[in-house]
């Protein structure tokens, strides 16, 4: 008897091996995707139309955070402070924001529904966001003030996430399955009518590629207000999702497994649903529709990492912010002077990579 | 209890005490799973009350729940690949407040579970590419991780092999005999026999009878609620051992 337990062959062994390469991959992955971010961030304000290099980079940025005396801005020319602190400083924030926003959304919906499809569009709040903005742009709100366009597809990602929570919830209860089957008619819905904007916007040209434009994700023109717009929601959803990584491994387990080891269900679900609503909307509001990103940037982690939300929230936020800022670079520069829009980059480079990494990995996701 | 207009559960009264083991039988759909349920406090009931030491479990916050009751479902599926000692950690999420980590006193009753459900050589392994069998002791030490004062379990050994079966059923006797309160809805009558102490007998949605196993498991009442004939076998060891025969096709309702 003692024999057969002992006897640890094929599987088993592979297993218990995958748990110890896990908790090494954890000790590489946090400094190693820091600094990728540090790198990235650095080439993505240094690369563009006008190449500056990383010293000047440096230079300016330390020299705008820092007290004047301290930094010596002496070989900077204006233009490239300009270029540095005003145009591409910002945009890279803004591409770290919405990728880390994101991710997080795509972890804690994954997570409320155990369903590793789940992504923020399958509580409409993508289509409602989007709805909201393209409203901002036919009726011309959108040409008044920078801040019109980001205010309207915020609102009008809330109010999709609450018509579809209303209509999935019935005595109190909310269960996911109905959760998931309302949001998605309820995004059909709100997408046709985007769709009927849209092609009534036809008759002016310029509208309706600004709309088509806006639908396809993009960073052109981002400014520190857009920064400002998303960071506070950023770091609210951030911290909310922070507090419940324990609420949701144990959501992972089952509704009625979580409820009897102490998780108020109905209360998490809303709190998680409320949160990665403000974390699309926000990232919606600076970046248009950016797909992908919080569907496989949260897959690509749990492969690495585990399922643990400890470690994968963190992680997938970091690696979001990365991964955005590098389509983001790749969106500027493959084939200038033309920026390819941002939804069509995480698309083209995200898909791929994942399918590598679906076909290397399959046995250690566990839910195929 | 009812859900939907329908009665799942009616005229229940039954109180699971401390320091013994108290086993739930019945045919398929009688209510037993709705029982625990019900005393685990994760469904409400319609009309009367489930409470635990008196407190109706109604008006009591989850967590406090979840310290003093465990819950053992049927269904272990885990769809995620966490560890071991992962899930089992779990165990301790009502005892560790929001802005807290687990600390050496979690550590230890995770390590103490792990053993007493005899799955410490499974602690690294991932709990999606376990047998059934496997996994329902793996489920079963997160109860004990809670250290909860009364454990319900639905179907424990369903998937186990035999000699897994009868060291859960120990181990379940030994948690009694430290004077917690264990309830196990149970499909094997000879089981029940061996090791319950009391027993409640569920048929159609409501308790037919309720007391020490000797007084449930009478021919006459297990007869009629199972639709079978009992054939007791005499062994030396002083336990009888039930066989069941199926009845002869009736006439009429």
């Amino acid at each position: 008897m003692s024999g057969i337990r002992s006897l640890r062959t094929g599987p088993e062994a592979a297993s218990a091996s995958a748990t110890k390469a896990r908790a090494g991959r954890l000790l590489v992955f946090f400094p190693a995707v820091s600094s990728l971010l540090v790198v990235a961030a650095c080439a993505g304000v240094s690369i563009g139309s006008t190449d500056i290099s990383w010293q000047t980079v440096v230079q300016t940025v330390a020299g705008s955070i820092l007290p004047e005396a301290w930094m010596d801005l002496g070989g900077v020319s204006d233009a490239e402070r300009v270029i540095v602190w005003l145009i591409r400083m910002p945009r890279v924030i803004v591409a770290a924001l919405v990728g880390a926003a994101l991710a997080i959304a795509g972890v804690q919906l994954q997570g409320v529904f155990r369903n590793p499809l789940a992504d923020p569009s399958v509580i409409g709040v993508s289509q409602g966001a989007a709805l909201g903005a393209v409203i901002a742009f036919v009726t011309g709100l959108a040409t008044r003030s920078a801040l019109w366009l980001p205010m309207t597809a915020f609102i009008g990602g809330f109010i999709a996430l609450f018509a579809v929570y209303l209509i999935a919830t019935r005595s109190g209860r909310t269960p996911v399955a109905t959760l998931l089957l309302a949001g998605i008619a309820v995004g059909a819905l709100i997408t046709a009518c985007s769709s009927l904007l849209i092609s009534l916007s036809f008759v002016n040209w310029q509208v309706a590629a600004e709309i088509v434009f806006w639908m396809m994700g993009g960073l052109d023109s981002r400014t520190w207000t857009h920064v400002w717009i998303s960071l506070p929601f950023l770091a609210l959803g951030t911290l909310v999702s922070l507090w419940h990584t324990r609420e949701l491994d144990l959501m992972l387990l089952g509704e009625e497994t979580s409820a009897s080891l102490g998780v108020d269900v109905e209360t998490v679900k809303r709190t998680i649903l409320a949160t990665a609503a403000l974390l699309t909307g926000a990232a919606v509001a600076v970046s248009g529709v950016v797909g992908f990103v919080g569907l496989v940037v949260p897959h690509m982690v749990r492969l690495i990492l585990g399922p643990s939300h400890r470690a994968l929230l963190p992680a997938s936020a970091l690696s979001g912010a990365l991964f955005v800022i590098v389509c983001d670079l790749l969106a500027r520069t493959v084939h200038p002077p033309t920026e390819i829009r941002l939804g069509v980059i995480t698309a083209a480079f995200g898909a791929p990579f994942f399918l590598w990494l679906l076909r290397r990995q399959r046995k250690e996701i566990g839910y195929f | 209890m009812r859900i939907d207009g329908r009665w799942l559960v009616r005229d229940v009264s039954l109180s699971i005490e401390p320091a013994r083991v108290t086993a739930l039988v019945g045919p398929n759909g009688s209510g037993k799973s709705t029982v625990l349920r019900l005393l685990a406090g994760l469904w409400r009931p319609t009309n009367g009350r489930a409470a635990l030491d008196g407190a109706d479990l109604a008006g009591m916050a989850r967590r406090l729940i979840a310290r003093q009751v465990a819950f053992v479902p049927q269904d272990t599926h885990v769809g995620f690949a966490f560890s071991v000692r992962q899930v089992v950690e779990m165990g301790r999420h009502p005892h560790v407040g929001r802005f807290e980590t687990p600390g050496p006193r979690d550590a230890a009753a995770v390590e103490a579970a792990l053993e007493r459900a005899d799955v410490t050589h499974l602690a690294d392994r991932l709990v999606n590419e376990l047998s059934g069998g496997e996994r329902q002791r793996v489920v079963l030490a997160r109860s004990l991780a809670t250290e909860a004062e009364a454990i319900l379990l639905d179907e424990p050994t369903s998937n186990l092999d035999i000699d897994h079966s009868l060291e859960t059923f120990k181990l379940l006797k030994d948690l009694a005999k430290e004077g917690k309160a264990v309830a196990v809805a149970l499909h094997d009558l000879n089981a029940v026999e061996r090791w319950a102490d009391h027993a409640g007998l569920m048929h159609a949605g409501s308790l037919r009878e309720c007391g020490p196993v000797r007084d449930i498991l009478r021919d006459d009442l297990v007869e009629p609620v199972f639709g079978v004939e009992v054939e007791r076998i005499h062994s030396a060891t002083g336990a009888d051992t039930l066989v069941f025969h199926r009845r002869p096709a009736q006439c009429g309702p």
